[in-house]
């Protein structure tokens, strides 16, 4: 929700938001859609709504998905004619993901993104794997003492860890 | 609703739309390769890898597509791009389009690539003078960063290896490096482009991307291979024998069943 469109929000707007807080992630459903910040504006034009999605990665197959569940649910809850509009620019970050989303996210056994620093892949170029400085902690059991299988999970936004402390396998949400 | 029956479309092409094209069929073609792991890759991980990485080739190719197409300004969208276009309409590099050949092979194509098109990306997301390519660009930069990071840690621990990792990493070097000369020289497109402040001229990104592949060959105690005389020209249309039958086998359903939606 964009500090500028809080003073003046309609009534209509913001039960839109209160019920675009309710619309889980089809991938990580533990969380909403506006936890892990991709609806990024609601506007009102006269009769129609405008929702405004950044998506989470170029290819992520859940986005059309996400396009057909919010429109579904802002529709249902007979706010609209409402209408999708995809915003590319500024690009989706990791560090969208609310505290609340993060919360979310470990409870759900998935390791919350650190800082998405710009440069950080890049530096760690030619490092191998199992030498990266970065710690995640194990969302089971907290322990930093966790190494990184894979920069590549169950879908495009984890990356495969596994604990050697508690020896189970998570996945983490990579900072992006 | 476009016509979705015609069996080829003809391109309206200008040196912006070929530029664009050219990056978007490199992604396009890339992602369809590497989507071939899917079910065959030596370990799960990296069949998981290999999929994720050719998810976001496709997203990327489907962004640009789509650009290109508004700029060509003929009603053509992204899939109408991607499937009905004539071979030598494509103007991906000729890198991409080669069989996938084994691990080593695709994981070295993988490091090059992405090495390339993050310096690319780099470029296009800080000075592009296209709106919609510089955000296309951001949002590829930072999927390109993890592609490189992941594709470079496996040339270093296959190069730096077992003795039979090591014969296939050197292997698919002698086979792959030659192309990499394609990444690198510049014609009237990419003067054009330079000229009209869509993306650099693509010589600008010779030297930081050997500086890179170099430490990352140095890190696998790998020689940088000599230079060759060899060039490919996938990029100006003209394509090498694997491209007709990966087009065969992108392009089936759609010249089948035109239109097909699901």
């Amino acid at each position: 929700m964009s500090a500028a469109a809080v003073a003046t929000e309609s009534d209509r707007v913001k039960q839109a938001w209160a019920v675009l807080h309710g619309v889980l992630d089809p991938e990580v459903p533990a969380l909403s859609v506006c936890d892990l910040g991709i609806v990024r504006d609601v506007i009102e034009h006269g009769d129609e709504l405008e929702l405004v999605l950044t998506p989470t990665y170029s290819g992520c197959p859940a986005t059309e998905v996400i396009e057909h569940d919010v429109l579904a649910a802002v529709n249902g809850a007979g706010l609209g004619p409402a209408k999708v509009t995809l915003r590319r620019a500024p690009a989706w970050t990791t560090e969208w993901i609310s505290a609340e989303g993060r919360r979310k996210l470990s409870e759900y056994g998935i390791a919350p993104p650190g800082t998405a620093h710009a440069d950080l892949p890049q530096q760690a170029t030619v490092r191998v794997i199992g030498r990266r400085s970065e710690a995640v902690a194990c969302p089971r059991c907290a322990s930093l003492h966790t190494e990184r299988l894979s920069a590549f999970g169950s879908t495009a936004c984890k990356s495969l860890y596994r604990c050697l402390s508690c020896r189970e396998p998570f996945e983490h949400f990579k900072p992006i | 609703m476009p016509d979705m029956t015609a069996a080829s479309i003809a391109l309206n092409l200008t040196p912006a739309t070929q530029y664009l094209l050219r990056i978007g069929d490199t992604c396009l073609i890339l992602g369809q390769r590497l989507g071939e792991w899917c079910g065959h890759a030596p370990i799960l991980e990296e069949d998981i890898a290999m999929a994720n990485i050719a998810l976001d080739f496709i997203g990327q190719a489907r962004a640009l597509l789509a650009h290109a197409g508004t700029l060509e300004g003929a009603g053509h969208d992204e899939d109408q791009l991607a499937f009905l276009r004539n071979e030598r309409d494509y103007f991906n590099l000729t890198l991409v389009e080669l069989p996938r050949g084994d691990f080593a092979a695709s994981v070295l194509r993988n490091t090059m690539v992405a090495t390339w098109l993050k310096l690319l990306w780099q470029r296009l997301a800080a000075d592009s003078q296209d709106d919609e390519v510089r955000a296309i660009a951001a949002k590829a930069l930072k999927e390109a960063r993890y592609h490189q990071q992941h594709s470079a840690d496996w040339v270093v621990r296959l190069g730096d290896g077992t003795a039979e990792s090591r014969r296939r990493m050197e292997e698919a070097l002698s086979d792959l490096w030659r192309f990499s000369a394609e990444m690198f020289d510049t014609d009237a497109v990419d003067e054009a482009a330079a000229a009209q402040g869509i993306g650099p001229r693509w010589s600008e990104l010779e030297a930081p991307w050997r500086a890179e592949m170099t430490d990352i060959l140095r890190e696998a105690t790998l020689e940088v291979p000599a230079d060759s005389a060899f060039r490919s020209d996938g990029k100006r249309g003209r394509h090498s024998e694997h491209m007709g039958f990966i087009l065969a086998d992108m392009q089936y359903l759609q010249r089948a069943y035109p239109g097909g939606v699901w």
